[in-house]
């Protein structure tokens, strides 16, 4: 069941240029659905068009099946996290968490009710008392969250929850807030410019760039093909390596960024990537290391990272910085001439000029798949 | 080897007895800088303020001539004298009586303008600027203004009253009337301020606030009662306290509209003070409802701090 859908939703500002520019979208009943993009994408404006704290300039916006456009906020049954949680610095945690269920008159009774749950289930029990300046970050972010579960909304929006916490807390937030949405069934739209966020939470994710969808689809999906250039550099990290590529005469080689020669099967190359100019795309992991006999190129190191568990490693293709990640430790040092090995079936094919996705990357998705 | 561990312990003291006499060095120099940045202030502060207000404290115990040079030695005398002398007795009720008219009218009229002209409305700065305006009126620009107002035959309060049936009212010569109009003039020429800051007030207060309770569903008087009171309560107690010490303070619209009178009904503790001093020639008696003021208002202002601070949620 569809529990929201944007039919061309525009925004824009004193009819000027438009913020946000025909979104169509529908989203499940009991999904975790992100929005994510680069500050000024105009996701956090559709965020806050769908919780009625902005106008809609144009197109439809439903709530279960029941057009909802000019209704305020607090007759959408939503609730909201903000970005800085919006916590009345005056009240405790227990009036914070209370503020709406007072203002909706529920009974006294069930108003403790709630607030135990919620309390126990957030892990807030002993904190009640507390004013917001008095708590971590990590609890004022527990608080917002408990503030918009115990209004037992079905419909959840998250405005960039965990940006102000630091890395380490932020990773157990996630998980947190994942498990909470599954296990209360809540339909969650989830705003994030962090696409680590978006990928690790997300059921499926909306990509918008500029005011315009670049792609929905799932996290996978979003990383084996992207729709256009701007995914393809957006999601992952490292971003995918692009190079601008041009067949060599007799299709038996292809040319990226003028350097890196690769080889191809002349009947594989279909007529479409014949005739457009190409950028061509591939993950840094599948940029493997290669043994003296497999070895399809050798690159010069010029950035060596150690993480530990992996290693990145940066070679200069023409003008663009390309990096590749290998499992385990390799002691290579910058100025190394390494072999490598990429093949043709890791590549994505994009249009140039157009920057829409041509052909996506043939063995990547069905290998890893197995291999997990 | 027990000599060595000797040196070492006195090479250890001597180090200890350098580092102290750098600190407290630089400590003396940390001090010096710290005055060097306070003199201007302090400097100004002692020409207008302290050096004055020792000098009244010491003129208080004194009789003086005209000239204000002192004469005998009095003790208490001028402070007895006050607190028995229906006069001043009445003066400060008066005070009292003209504060408790101001001070809760002025905030509360200047906190329901802030809130509507805190709405986001077309043409809300023009009503800003109204609002504020008297702000920008001198106390003797509108004092006269007032005196036109309140004029008994051709004033356009008088003529409004007799259209409405009544009888002309003696706005600034009826000792029933004369404190209440001069009440109404100070609460118009306070509104500008208290609006002002009112207003500054209200708009540092975060809209997510604002918006994460219209999603809660809270109504716009909760919002009010729950949000904007409490958390302009900081601003609130500001206004308050500087209203009542301003009101304490009042003279010029007394001074222009009714000289004290009728019958000292308007004569103000500021106004009694200025008539002993410069009309009387007792800068003694002058002093000593000075000092009385200085410590009511004191008093007045610990009050409030020992009171409504506890009520104030600082963010």
């Amino acid at each position: 069941m569809e529990q929201v859908e944007l039919i061309d939703i525009t925004k824009s500002y004193d009819k000027q240029k438009k913020v946000l520019n025909e979104i169509s979208l529908s989203i499940e009943k009991g999904e975790f659905f992100v929005l994510v993009g680069p500050s000024g994408s105009g996701k956090s404006t559709l965020l806050r068009m769908i919780a009625g704290l902005e106008d809609i300039t144009d197109g439809t916006l439903k709530i279960n099946d029941k057009v909802v456009n000019h209704l305020p906020p607090k007759e959408r049954n939503l609730s909201m996290v903000f970005q800085n949680y919006a916590l009345y610095p005056h009240l405790t945690v227990e009036q914070n968490i209370l503020f709406g269920l007072k203002a909706k008159k529920v009974s006294k009774v069930e108003q403790q009710e709630r607030l135990r749950e919620t309390a126990e289930m957030m892990g807030l029990s002993e904190l009640l008392s507390r004013k917001p300046r008095e708590l971590s970050g990590g609890q004022r972010q527990r608080v917002a969250l408990a503030r918009s579960v115990v209004s037992q909304a079905p419909l959840c929006l998250m405005d960039e929850p965990l940006s102000n916490l630091d890395a380490k807390l932020r990773a157990n937030m996630r998980v947190e807030i994942r498990r909470l949405q599954k296990r209360l069934g809540l339909t969650m739209i989830y705003v994030t410019h962090d696409q680590v966020e978006a990928m690790t939470m997300g059921d499926r994710i909306m990509v918008l760039n500029d005011g315009i969808i670049q792609q929905i689809g799932k996290p996978i999906t979003l990383y084996n093909e992207p729709a256009n250039l701007f995914v393809a550099s957006f999601i992952g990290s490292p971003k995918m390596n692009l190079g601008k590529a041009k067949f060599s005469t007799d299709y038996k080689q292809l040319i990226i960024e003028g350097v890196l020669p690769i080889e191809m099967d002349p009947l594989s190359v279909s007529e479409r990537l014949k005739d457009v100019n190409l950028t061509v795309g591939i993950r840094a992991e599948h940029i493997f290391s290669g043994m003296e006999e497999n070895a399809t190129h050798y690159l010069e190191v010029v950035n060596v990272e150690h993480l530990g568990n992996e290693t990145t490693l940066a070679f200069d293709i023409g003008t663009e910085l390309w990096t590749a990640k290998w499992p385990g430790q390799w002691m290579i040092n910058v100025g190394d001439k390494i072999p490598v090995r990429i093949s043709v079936e890791h590549l994505c094919y994009f249009d140039s000029d157009s920057e829409e996705l041509l052909k996506a990357a043939t063995a990547g998705k069905s290998q890893e798949v197995v291999a997990i | 080897m027990s000599i060595a561990s000797d040196l070492a312990v006195q090479n250890q003291d001597s180090m200890e007895l350098v580092f102290k006499q750098v600190r407290k060095k630089q400590k003396i120099k940390s001090f010096i800088k710290g005055i060097l940045f306070l003199s201007p202030s302090i400097l100004l502060f002692s020409v207008f303020l302290f050096y004055p207000m020792l000098r009244t404290i010491y003129l208080s115990f004194f009789l003086t001539d005209a000239s204000g040079s002192t004469t005998v030695f009095v003790g208490w005398q001028n402070y007895i004298n006050l607190f028995t002398s229906p006069v001043f007795l009445k003066s400060m009720m008066s005070t009292f009586l003209f504060v408790l008219y101001t001070v809760p009218v002025t905030v509360i009229i200047s906190l329901f303008l802030a809130v509507i002209a805190n709405e986001k409305l077309k043409g809300v700065g023009f009503f800003r600027t109204i609002y504020s305006s008297s702000m920008g009126i001198s106390v003797a620009a509108a004092s006269v203004f007032w005196l036109y107002l309140f004029n008994p035959s051709m004033g356009f309060l008088n003529m409004i009253v007799e259209a409405l049936g009544f009888e002309a009212i003696g706005w600034l010569t009826d000792p029933a009337w004369a404190l209440v109009s001069i009440s109404i003039t100070t609460i118009w020429m306070n509104i500008g301020f208290t609006f002002l800051i009112l207003l500054g007030g209200l708009q540092s207060i975060d809209s997510y606030l604002y918006e994460s309770a219209d999603i809660d569903g809270a109504g716009y008087f909760y919002k009010l009662r729950r949000i904007t009171i409490p958390m302009l309560s900081p601003t609130l107690f500001f206004v308050i306290t500087v209203t009542i010490i301003n009101a304490f303070q009042t003279f010029g619209q007394i001074d222009i509209l009714t000289q004290g009178g009728p019958a000292n009904e308007t004569n103000l503790i500021v106004y009694s003070i200025y008539r002993e001093a410069f009309v009387n020639y007792q800068f003694g008696s002058a002093s000593a409802q000075a000092v009385v003021l200085f410590i009511l208002i004191l008093l007045m202002t610990a009050i409030q701090f020992k009171f409504g601070e506890r009520k104030v949620h600082y963010q």
